[in-house]
């Protein structure tokens, strides 16, 4: 891994490239999402896209202890210990590429702006990016510039929303039932309450 | 002359060829398939948001209701990421039971497989032989989680416990004589590493016998040979793995390229095949079958010479022991935290991955400190597969969907998740 991680800081310069876990993951521009994964296919000899995804940094570091989850918090006379390491921008495109002839990995990282979350499509450079890249508008709403066919693949037909989004409850927004006056399915606003039985707690 | 127009056609979203809720839209030109469109997400449950919401052990159970037909290879991937990013040791024995299972659950899988392929394209009796044989395996399951599925097995650190010392045995009934439960309980005298001794001495003759079944038969053969070719550039360059990638003769396999657990001490060998069509990958299924034979064969030697614990002593990941929580303060408030809190992963992100029977099944973690991972991203090998499946089908017959469906092994839990 030492010889790929040496080539690759010759090529993309070293402040982009992190090691952790023996796993290296290569921080890029969006702009330069192209360039990098052509250069990543040809050069680097990265054969496969084994998955891309998309990453919602919206609370990032937050833990329930001040008293977003309930009445009176969760803060038992403990100091908020959360991350220091606000994201500038809200949402991240993650790929993960796999060499099959050098038996290597590689992570690559783009973020994206939470007012224009869009990047250029890679389906041109790997086949497979095409339904990851359908997962990843449906469920974090990342639009891919050149996708040919960016429709919604996992959520129901007529879905509204974006659900592994930060802000998205996870109770979900809407409901249905049959309606017996009306002879079909209906959609009505959910029922239930939003409750958290383990708080999410921050210790370093 | 008349006009003659293609037409569409709708498959599934209930189809017993389906392998589960694949809804097909499919576009034809007479018989022959011009354009395929897979809709998937019917049964999609948001496990990814599931677990966000969830301190890290809760959600083991999650894993198991991916891929329900190979579910502790599931976990292993799930407990190595935490484990990776916790930095903690898994004791010897606990490597080589997730070792032993994994196979186990690779025979599992592919035994379905293979019966549930042999039941589209119109064999009625494999699909018995490979149930006889998984109902086996399934006890094994029974008899060290308690469950037959969802065994939530594997645990960070180590496996749940060791291995039972006894067999569960069959019952008398009205529905057997004394005579038919002598038997049944032949094999179910010792342990379970005794019964999977004895499974695993008797597992070939059974291949044998689906290969004098399948192999050579003619019927089986004109309904597979030539069908949905995949070259091998192609194959990676669709992001196939395991042994849709196999089958087109690419020598690939997580277990030798990239050892995880105690592969690297194990010996078997990777089939590949050559034209890579469904009959190749029939045959590499069939041959994986027995190098999981063999390596299963390998632990329980290991495992009969070689006790020890099974879990790691670290108790801040798992649980003390019952008897020293009745005099050991300690181990009373460790017992409190993790099952009130659970525990908190370093900051960070981390990608682990192992050779799940269908190809490479990943799992993406990322952590903000908290003891609620920050996102979890699943990488299910099926969806890879199933998303090439216009191209698979392009210009084949509509029998041959139902054939490329089988050769695929999708199943719904891991590719709707």
């Amino acid at each position: 891994m030492q010889d790929l991680k040496a080539s690759l800081i010759e090529v993309f310069g070293e402040c982009h490239l992190v090691e952790a876990f023996d796993e290296l993951t290569l921080t890029v521009d969006s702009q330069d999402i192209i360039k990098t994964c052509l250069k990543l296919r040809d050069f680097f000899s990265f054969d496969t896209l084994i998955d891309l995804c998309g990453v919602d940094y919206l609370t990032y570091g937050q833990s329930d202890w001040n008293g977003n989850a309930s009445a009176s918090g969760f803060s038992r006379g403990r100091n908020h210990q959360g991350s220091e390491d606000r994201h500038e921008q809200r949402f991240a495109v993650v790929y993960h590429l796999l060499s099959v002839s050098k038996n290597k990995r590689i992570r690559v990282k783009s973020f994206v702006d939470e007012a224009e979350p869009i990047i250029k499509s890679v389906t041109d450079i790997w086949v497979s990016a095409d339904w990851y890249e359908r997962e990843a508008f449906d469920l974090m709403g990342i639009l891919f510039e050149n996708h040919t066919d960016l429709r919604r693949i996992l959520t129901d037909y007529g879905f509204k929303g974006h659900p592994l989004r930060k802000d998205f409850p996870m109770i979900g927004e809407v409901e249905m039932r049959y309606d017996e006056d009306l002879g079909r399915v209906i959609y009505e606003k959910v029922s239930i309450e939003s409750n958290i039985n383990i708080p999410r707690v921050i210790r370093k | 002359m008349a006009e003659i127009r293609n037409y569409t056609l709708n498959f599934g979203p209930q189809h017993p060829a389906a392998h589960g809720v694949l809804r097909l839209i499919l576009e034809i030109d007479g018989e022959v398939i011009e354009r395929a469109d897979p809709h998937i997400g019917l049964l999609h449950r948001g496990t990814e948001k599931l677990i966000e919401s969830k301190p890290y052990n809760q959600s083991i159970g999650y894993m198991d209701r991916l891929d329900y037909v190979s579910i502790m290879c599931n976990e292993h991937a799930y407990v190595m990421a935490i484990e990776t990013m916790l930095g903690i040791k898994v004791p010897e024995r606990a490597q080589y039971i997730r070792v032993m299972f994994d196979e186990i659950t690779r025979i599992l899988n592919h035994l379905m497989w293979l019966g549930t392929h042999g039941l589209d394209v119109g064999a009625m009796s494999i699909f018995l032989y490979a149930f006889r044989e998984r109902e086996k395996l399934i006890d094994c399951y029974e008899a060290v989680s308690g469950s037959r599925m969802h065994a939530t097995y594997y645990r960070p650190g180590g496996v749940y416990r060791d291995l039972p010392d006894k067999m569960p045995q069959y019952l008398a009934s009205d529905f057997r004589t004394d005579k038919e439960l002598k038997v049944m309980n032949e094999n179910r005298q010792g342990s379970l590493l005794d019964f999977i001794a004895d499974f695993v001495k008797e597992f070939p003759k059974s291949i044998q016998q689906y290969d004098e079944l399948l192999t050579d038969n003619r019927i089986w053969k004109q309904r597979l040979v030539n069908i949905g070719i995949v070259s091998a550039s192609r194959a990676k360059q669709l992001g196939f793995t395991g042994p849709m990638l196999r089958g087109s003769g690419v020598a690939w396999d997580l277990r030798k390229n990239q050892p995880y657990a105690v592969y690297d001490q194990l010996e078997f060998d990777i089939p590949v095949g050559v034209t890579g069509d469904s009959y190749d990958r029939y045959l590499v299924h069939m041959e994986e079958m027995r190098q999981s034979n063999h390596i299963i064969k390998q632990c329980v030697n290991w495992l009969q010479k070689n006790p020890g614990t099974v879990m790691s002593d670290d108790h801040k990941v798992s649980p003390p022991k019952r008897t020293n929580m009745k005099d050991d303060m300690e181990s009373l408030i460790h017992h409190f935290k993790l099952f009130t809190e659970g525990y908190c992963l370093p900051e960070g992100e981390v990608y682990r991955a192992v050779e799940h029977p269908k190809g490479e099944f990943g799992v993406y973690l990322i952590s903000d400190g908290a003891n609620k991972p920050y996102r979890v991203k699943i990488r299910a090998p099926g969806f890879a597969h199933l998303a090439a499946m216009d191209e698979m089908v392009r210009g084949h017959m509509l029998s041959d969907v139902v054939t490329i469906i089988g050769t695929q092994d999708v199943v719904f839990g891991e590719i709707d998740r």
